[in-house]
């Protein structure tokens, strides 16, 4: 016999006090959780996606000269100073110091090519680092695999009345259209895209690259400290992280990080409250039972031991059935809350931290109706002696 | 000078009632030695359920001294009073009071859960007295499926499982019929012919002649106090 039989025993007789004091703590832990997982997903997903949606910094040469250009309008017919990069020096960026979160590295030539009689814009890039970026590009026919094939704008395909497999001449030399790219609401809707060596024969200016688009993956990154850390490997060169979007989106997933954590905190205070009122019910309930023990020789704190000891049974139990049930929940409320949300699966650590949690609130929330018990008078507990 | 194993000097007990105060003990003096077996006697209400828990370091007094083995009951700390009543008190209550959702073994265990025997001496020091009172085939049942008087024997195994040289004991045969009463009371003696102390309180006239002694009491005094003493 030891003291925590007693415990067990008593969790074992009183079964449906027990499990609605459980119960307090379950349905703090599994909101808890369920919150959390939720927030979670949403920044996997949101992480995700930014990781897909293509570049987020870009490199172009400095410049003077500002740009008189708003929403695809040219406006006062200026003359940029075009100024290029060695494509050879591009290697430099990928001894930055988090060089591990380069994910692709796109180079570009820009430039103006005739083509099919019209002024169009050229623009040279390595397919393989193309496509990688930009993910949602769609296209009519095939994309370019070799070097004497296109790839069209939908806008300009339309004006030039190309398709796939018709032949286009730019700059006096005979291409292939392999492909012409639906609709994207961006710049290469205007663009002759051509596989870079040959754009940049064709606009004098080989080894040279406009621009570079390079995507980081987003998770964990610090964007501002990449862009920094680029700049300095190129000194002519303006680097410029777009990051008001992934900004703003995850200032959105912080405020419900906030929210998720507030409402937590509120359900968790209730839970404990619950879990005191009803160990302090126990207790009450148990004042003989209690005034026995004290009567044949139990210390104050053993009688604290054998409530403590039921406390953390029920804080255990309650934060093991709280995490399954709220990754339970979360698993069939994130498709409904979330578009395209899938459960972003259990989070362990989680658990841990959950049960812990649990653990320590019950035995936080029994320690006053545990010291009472304790300093119960063993002749006033029994009133019959 | 002679020591006696319980000696209670100018004993006083008050207990606040709203703006009155209800004397439950007062100015007693007697002893008892050891191997006795003491019934104090009383109507309700006369102090002896006070006396008795007094005695039995559970309910500090207001005025006075009792010395246990010449250790000064009231001059421990509490926690030095629960050590005290584990080794030296047995107590069997009123009613039994019996822990209803441990089994007869565990009930007859419990007060040794706070000992520091290993688990083979406590599982045979339990049987040992489970067997004494002639419960061996009901050790694992639990006190609902007893009979008053088999709840009776369970309180007393327990009370005397860890040898306590004093047992106290509140009405032990007040909720049982004459038969079952005689037995409990014929095992008390045993008790007390091995060497344990009894001290009993009753107020059936009819347990008197199993006592060596019987200290009587009204409003809170012993009458007679030099018989008595």
């Amino acid at each position: 016999m030891k003291l925590y039989n007693i415990s067990m025993g008593n969790i074992r007789r009183r079964k449906a006090k027990m499990i609605f004091l459980a119960l307090g703590l379950i349905i703090g832990i599994s909101t808890v959780v369920t919150l959390l997982a939720i927030t979670e997903t949403m920044t996997l997903q949101i992480e995700e996606r930014l990781d897909k949606f293509g570049a987020n910094i870009v490199m172009v040469p400095k410049t003077e000269n500002l740009s008189l250009n708003y929403g695809g309008i040219d406006v006062g017919g200026v003359s940029y100073e075009l100024r290029e990069f060695d494509q050879a020096s591009l290697g430099k960026i990928h001894t930055i110091k988090n060089a591990k979160n380069l994910g692709v590295v796109a180079p570009k030539i820009l430039g103006a090519a005739e083509a099919g009689g019209k002024k169009v814009l050229l623009m040279g890039v390595v397919f393989e680092k193309e496509l990688a970026l930009k993910t949602w590009w769609h296209k009519k026919g095939a994309f370019p695999e070799t070097g004497d094939q296109v790839l069209l704008g939908a806008s300009v395909a339309s004006v030039l009345d190309q398709a796939p497999g018709k032949r286009l001449t730019i700059g006096g030399r005979p291409f292939t259209v392999a492909g012409v790219l639906m609709p994207t609401g961006g710049a290469e809707d205007n663009a002759v895209i051509a596989e870079m060596s040959a754009a940049q024969a064709l606009l004098g200016k080989p080894g040279k690259v406009s621009m570079v688009e390079i995507a980081a993956f987003c998770r964990g990154c610090p964007i501002s400290e990449l862009t920094l850390q680029i700049a300095e490997k190129f000194p002519d060169a303006r680097v410029t992280a777009m990051k008001q979007a992934v900004m703003s989106k995850m200032q959105s997933i912080e405020m419900f990080k906030s929210f998720s954590l507030g409402v937590s905190a509120l359900v968790i205070g209730i839970g404990a409250l619950l879990v005191m009122v009803t160990m302090m019910g126990s207790v009450n309930e148990r004042t003989r039972e209690i005034g026995i023990f004290r009567a044949i020789g139990f210390r104050q704190t053993h009688v604290m031991q054998i409530i403590l000891l039921e406390a953390l049974v029920l804080g255990i139990f309650g934060g093991i059935a709280g995490f399954i049930l709220g990754n339970l929940a979360a698993w069939g409320i994130i498709p409904m809350v979330i578009e395209n949300g899938g459960f972003a699966g259990i989070n362990y650590k989680l658990g841990g931290i959950s049960l812990l949690m649990a653990a320590a609130l019950s035995l936080l929330a029994s320690l006053y109706p545990a010291l009472k018990a304790g300093r119960m008078d063993p002749s006033d507990a029994l009133r019959v002696l | 000078m002679t020591t006696h194993l319980i000696e209670v000097h100018e004993l006083n007990k008050v207990y606040p009632a709203g703006d009155t105060r209800v004397v439950a003990i007062d100015h007693m003096d007697f002893f008892i030695d050891d191997g006795e077996f003491v019934t104090i006697m009383g109507q309700s209400g006369s102090g002896k359920s006070t006396l008795l828990s007094v005695m039995g370091a559970m309910n500090r007094p207001t005025k006075g001294r009792v010395m246990v083995d010449s250790l000064d009951l009231y001059g421990l700390t509490t926690e030095q009073r629960a050590d005290f009543r584990s080794e030296y008190m047995g107590f069997i209550f009123q009613s039994f009071q019996l822990v209803p959702y441990l089994t007869v073994f565990e009930n007859v265990m419990l007060p040794m859960a706070v000992t520091g025997r290993k688990k083979r001496e406590k599982n045979d020091m339990a049987m040992g007295v489970i067997d004494r009172v002639g419960l061996s085939d009901k050790a694992h049942r639990l006190p609902d499926q007893l009979s008053g008087g088999e709840q009776e024997r369970v309180a007393i195994a327990r009370a005397i499982v860890n040898r306590p040289p004093i047992i106290l004991a509140d009405e032990p045969t007040g909720n049982l019929d004459s038969e079952t009463a005689k037995e409990i009371m014929a095992l008390l003696q045993g008790l007390n012919r091995e060497g344990h102390t009894i001290i009993m309180v009753t107020h059936n006239p009819e347990m008197e002649a199993h006592a060596g002694r019987t200290i009587r009491m009204k409003d809170g005094r012993i009458l007679h106090p030099r018989i008595a003493a």
